[in-house]
């Protein structure tokens, strides 16, 4: 190959982002995890982004990044949503839950603990979204029968095991709640 | 993903909501929940210079009854009507409510943008159509109330003027000795369904006095299967006249073949969700507590 062909196809730098003709910023403040998080960002700067880029809280993670697999669920004021398909000038004001909020003094939550001791993942990729799915489907309903687990964490997707350990995991976490 | 750069504005009225929207211009939009335009945006189908952001406008979430009707305000969350013991009082809302896409879009997702975006595949305009439902809208002349029938007038289209936006849906609440039912087919929870069917229907004794029955994703809007509907008014509801009516169903349905299945298989579909839909409406007219839900592969 001619040396001038070798020269073209070396590597240049990262791709540059499009054009952005808009630079200008908006200050929000969120509450993640009880702390507040005022921060100047761009609109278009996705939730998720927001916690993995500028809070440094990188136990949310982005999977699909199309409103389907739900690895990046949160709890926006207690309710369970898909931090890839909110805008974090949407959530200006809000109290945010993430994975890194729910152990307390060091200590795993009872959902955490039911999923490790009931092995309710494999990779755990999936995990810190469905940890978020069960707190909202548990703070309701300590015994949710198995339909409405499914339907609980129907939004979350786990490529790795199957769900039966999830079920399970979830279960023993509302029986961990209620101290039994 | 990250969507083209976009001003971003925060009404803090619903007038001034409008005002924004008439004087950003055509390459403005709203933003409600965001749920339908978001990932629109992440795959820049749509690349508007300016949103307006309506979910900081107090007193738009609200589910109330006032002489005779149901009114659902525009910021309204599916898992709010869900939930709300008002709503459960017209099954096909709450069977609607509880099954669109997942916990976490309908934490978010509202009734009013889900109307206004008018997808095909959405699931609000197909469960309102059965009903009578009027939407209230506010834009640069005022105020003014469109029958649902007429406000969703082509796939994403609406009879809303640029910067006219839904206020309030409104649902006149049925009479007694009526039920209904909405049930949809999904692949999974998070996606659109492959196919619904709305049916509202009225009974006295065993026959069925009146009947509105709406298809879902078949057609470029929620499609009305008058024939079905004619099968059944004034019938007895028996298995040989819901047969007829779904088979008027099928013909009615007008579906393409994409990655839900093909049009076959999805007339096949409504035929199945029709009969069931009839079946669990004329049990909740004669006052049976069905359960009715989304049905997934």
């Amino acid at each position: 190959m001619p040396h001038a062909a070798l020269e073209e196809k070396k590597w240049k730098g990262p791709i540059s982002m499009p054009e952005t003709e808009i630079v200008e910023k908006v200050a929000i403040n969120i509450k993640v995890n009880g702390k507040a998080y005022p921060r100047q960002v761009e609109p278009r700067l996705l939730l998720v982004e927001f916690l993995r880029e500028t809070c440094d809280l990188t136990g949310t993670h982005v999977g699909c990044d199309t409103t389907y697999c739900g690895a990046c669920t949160v709890l926006m004021n207690g309710l369970a949503i898909k931090s890839c398909t909110v805008f974090a000038v949407q959530a200006d004001g809000s109290e945010i839950t993430t994975v890194e909020g729910l152990e307390k003094d060091g200590k795993l939550d009872p959902i955490q603990r039911a999923f490790g001791d009931s092995y309710g993942l494999q990779c755990g990729y999936c995990t810190p979204g469905l940890l978020l799915s069960t707190h909202q489907l548990l703070a309701h309903n300590p015994e949710p029968s198995e339909k409405e687990i499914r339907k609980a964490i129907g939004g979350n997707t786990c490529r790795c095991t199957g769900y039966m350990n999830v079920f399970k995991a979830i279960r023993q976490a509302g029986l961990n709640m209620k101290g039994v | 993903m990250y969507p083209r750069s976009f001003h971003y504005h925060r009404a803090g009225s619903l007038k001034e909501a409008v005002t924004m929207l008439g004087q950003l211009g055509k390459n403005a939009k709203f933003l409600a929940g965001g749920q339908s335009l978001i990932p629109l945006l992440k795959f820049r189908f749509a690349n508007p210079e300016h949103l307006v952001d309506l979910s900081f406008i107090p007193g738009t979430s609200f589910i109330k009854e006032d002489s005779g009707a149901m009114h659902f305000g525009l910021m309204t969350r599916h898992s709010e009507i869900e939930h709300s013991a008002l709503a459960r009082r017209i099954p096909v809302l709450h069977d609607c409510a509880a099954g669109i896409a997942d916990v976490q879009v309908r934490n978010q997702g509202t009734i009013g943008g889900s109307l206004a975006e008018a997808d095909p595949s959405g699931d609000w305009a197909n469960a309102l159509i059965t009903l009578d439902t009027t939407v209230h809208c506010l834009g640069a002349n005022g105020t003014r109330t469109i029958a649902l029938s007429d406000f969703v007038t082509d796939a994403y289209t609406t009879a809303l003027a640029h910067e006219e936006l839904v206020t309030e849906v409104v649902v006149k609440i049925p009479p007694k000795g009526s039920g209904g039912a909405y049930l949809a087919f999904k692949r999974a929870a998070p996606v659109y369904p492959s196919a619904s069917v709305a049916v509202q229907l009225k009974l006295a004794g065993d026959v069925c006095e009146d009947v509105a029955i709406a298809l879902g994703c078949v057609g470029l809007t929620a499609i009305r299967a008058t024939e079905a509907e004619t099968a059944l008014r004034g019938q007895i509801l028996n298995d040989k006249t819901v047969a007829t009516a779904a088979e008027a169903a099928r013909a009615a349905a007008d579906p393409q073949s994409d990655m839900r299945g093909s049009a076959e298989y999805k007339r096949q579909l409504i035929v199945a969700l029709a009969k069931r839909a009839i079946q669990i409406a004329a049990r909740r007219a004669r006052g049976e507590k069905v359960e009715g839900a989304h049905l997934y592969a």
